[in-house]
């Protein structure tokens, strides 16, 4: 399993655009992706209901996780996503 | 419906003015999870049948999404959105492996997420609509229901309904439905600022309608607010008469806005999008006195461009020529969140970050919007002014102006909401050049009561003498001054009320397009002396119906006509 950890730059944490962008890039991967908060339980990253409850903010540590072919590439593009101030763009 | 069917009345507020007879449409009411529901014992059976179900719901969400209009289309595909929703899905299961039965299951779970989403506010709290609709179509479909909402109206109908939602409404068409009842709701509510929009008489607050059959006839009177269920050949020859006396008393003025005797009172169009522009520079109005710019910010991801906002606005100014456009910058906040300026929650939205308070923390919001504006007016040339919403203090007003003016805009004014800016409109009009009285937030902030919450409807009638003792003292800091101040609120497209807004000094009067001929009447048919007087007696009342009634017996007869 291919793992991932990322500080979440999106001035507004992950909610609102920046998880509806998230969600839609985690799901365009075909892969089963989970995010998780330090220390919490990691959910589908697929779902902007849970990604939106997990409630991670700016500057929050999370965990990516994914399995299968292309795997590490998918979280590489996972990460360089939450790396940018989505909610400025 | 049979012969002997049962003749009553309802009595509810009438919203939107004008008669219709035509049979009842019920909305369908959603159905709940039965409380003896049995419970779930093969928890996989069943996450494969609400899976099932939940993909039928995000299907028909779709399909009525292609064919909705540009308003409805992403209200629709959010909802399909979620009912596709992995996370629902996993919940959902959650509370069948807990032995749950299947509909309280889905009710449960889709009730953990809003409440976490509620306490979030802001971009959040606008899901759980969506979230509890799929809960009703999936909860209606799993108990083998009809989906809830709006039936297609085959013949021309009445619609009756516990309260109609924003989706729900955006179908509605002037050839289908002929009249519009409610159950709760209030003269400010989406229902009734639709209705009338369209011209639909509606009937807010009819406790009671949702037992009347499907199918039976029914008369509803917009103007009082009455609803005869199997009317008598009589009565529906007396609404006729109405109707008939109605159109006479509304024929053939087309001019300005004017007294008896001659004192000028502008007689504006309220508009939200350059559609609304175009159909109504077509009407015999003086120009636009409310621009609402939020349609074009809420449901983007991202700002407007400013090349796009001056297409937008050069549009609409050059759909009106020479008459005057008022444009309120954008009014948003917590309960009308911005995708690209969300603030985070808040406690108390409407007590909160909203309006010019709002534009104050994100400048490049507002100072896009004004580019725009003033590379519209060079361009057309037109009589714009454009106006600040939710002003409170004389600093927030010369900041404004400030900004504007130094862009070349040639008029800067403010909407006067907040008791605060109607006590002392004097300080507040040195800085600017007109004020703009928004009654529906006037009259919430005065008397503390939520305009949305229907239930408290009596303390939001737009006649209750404390509202009109806000409106004059507001009025008299623009007689010191020396600066016109108008009514943009839905009390300016009512007739008798807007004898008293003339009464008190207002000198515009800015409403629906299809208020317009019946305000235009009213005041031809009375002297400024009698206004004055009219607004003496509405303002010595005790109370909203004191204050109506003292009005209609000084008014001139026809008056009683126009509602």
């Amino acid at each position: 399993m291919a793992t991932r950890q990322v500080s979440i730059a999106s001035s507004v944490g992950l909610h609102a655009r920046p998880a509806s962008l998230f969600v839609q890039a985690a799901t365009a991967t075909g892969l089963p992706v989970t995010i998780a908060k330090e220390g919490g339980n990691p959910v589908d990253a697929r779902s902007i209901l849970m990604v939106m409850a997990l409630g991670a903010k700016n500057g929050e540590t999370v965990t990516l996780s994914a399995e299968g072919d292309g795997a590490e590439e998918a979280l590489d593009s996972l990460v360089a996503l939450l790396s940018r101030d989505l909610d400025a763009e | 419906m049979t012969g002997d069917a049962l003749h009553t009345t309802f009595h509810g507020i009438g919203v939107s003015a004008g008669t219709a007879v035509g049979p009842l449409v019920i909305v369908t009411p959603a159905p709940k999870a039965p409380d003896d529901e049995a419970p779930t014992t093969d928890a996989a059976a069943a996450s494969g049948v609400v899976r099932g179900v939940l993909e039928d719901v995000a299907a028909g969400l779709e399909a009525r999404a292609a064919k909705a209009s540009e308003h409805a289309r992403p209200i629709l595909e959010a909802g399909a959105m979620m009912a596709r929703d992995p996370g629902l899905a996993v919940g959902i299961d959650t509370q069948l492996q807990s032995g749950k039965g299947i509909t309280t299951a889905v009710t449960v779970a889709v009730e953990e997420y809003c409440a976490m989403f509620e306490s979030l506010g802001g971009y959040m709290a606008e899901r759980v609509t969506d979230l509890r609709d799929v809960r009703d179509r999936a909860v209606a479909r799993l108990l083998g229901k009809p989906e809830p909402g709006v039936p297609a109206l085959t013949e021309p109908s009445i619609l009756a309904a516990h309260d109609l939602a924003p989706a729900e409404t955006a179908t509605l068409t002037t050839e289908t439905c002929l009249g519009i009842i409610t159950e709760i709701g209030g003269p400010t509510s989406h229902t009734a600022i639709l209705a009338s929009q369209l011209g639909i008489p509606a009937v807010v607050q009819a406790v009671g309608i949702m037992a009347i059959p499907f199918g039976t006839l029914v008369a509803i009177d917009g103007g009082v607010g009455e609803i005869t269920v199997n009317p008598t050949a009589e009565e529906t020859g007396l609404l006729a008469e109405r109707k008939r006396r109605r159109a006479a008393a509304l024929a053939g003025g087309t001019g300005n806005g004017a007294t008896k005797d001659g004192y000028p009172v502008a007689l504006l169009a309220n508009i939200g999008t350059a559609d609304d522009a175009r159909k109504a520079a077509k009407q015999p109005v003086e120009g636009v006195g409310l621009f609402r710019t939020e349609f074009l910010f809420l449901d983007r991801e991202t700002m407007p461009t400013v090349e796009e906002q001056t297409a937008t606005y050069t549009e609409v100014f050059e759909a009106f020529g020479d008459r005057r456009i008022v444009v309120r910058t954008l009014d948003a906040g917590a309960d009308k969140p911005l995708k690209f300026a969300d603030l985070g929650p808040e406690d108390n939205p409407a007590l909160g970050r909203r309006g010019i308070r709002l534009g104050m923390i994100r400048t490049e919001v507002l100072d896009a919007q004004l580019e725009a504006l003033a590379a519209a007016y060079k361009a057309t040339g037109a009589d714009v002014r454009v106006m600040a919403p939710m002003i409170a203090t004389q600093a927030e007003a010369t900041w404004f102006a400030a900004r504007v003016r130094a862009l070349g805009l040639p008029k800067v004014g403010v909407m006067i909401e907040v008791p605060a800016a109607a006590i002392r409109s004097r300080g507040i009009l040195f800085h600017v050049d007109f004020a703009s009285l928004g009654t529906n937030d006037l009259q919430q902030y005065t008397m503390a009561a939520d305009r949305m919450q229907g239930e408290l409807a009596d303390l939001l009638n737009p006649w209750e003498p404390a509202l009109l003792d806000v409106v004059a003292l507001a009025c008299e800091g623009g007689q010191a001054m020396g600066k016109p101040v108008g009514v943009c609120g839905e009390a300016a497209g009512d007739p008798g009320l807007a004898l008293v807004l003339a009464g008190l000094g207002v000198s515009s009067l800015s409403m629906a397009p299809g208020k317009v001929p019946a305000v235009r009447t009213a005041l031809g048919l009375h002297t400024m002396t009698q206004c004055q007087q009219m607004a003496a007696a509405a303002r010595a009342g005790t109370n909203a119906a004191e204050a109506k009634s003292a009005v209609m017996k000084m008014a001139d007869p026809v008056l009683a006509d126009l509602f």
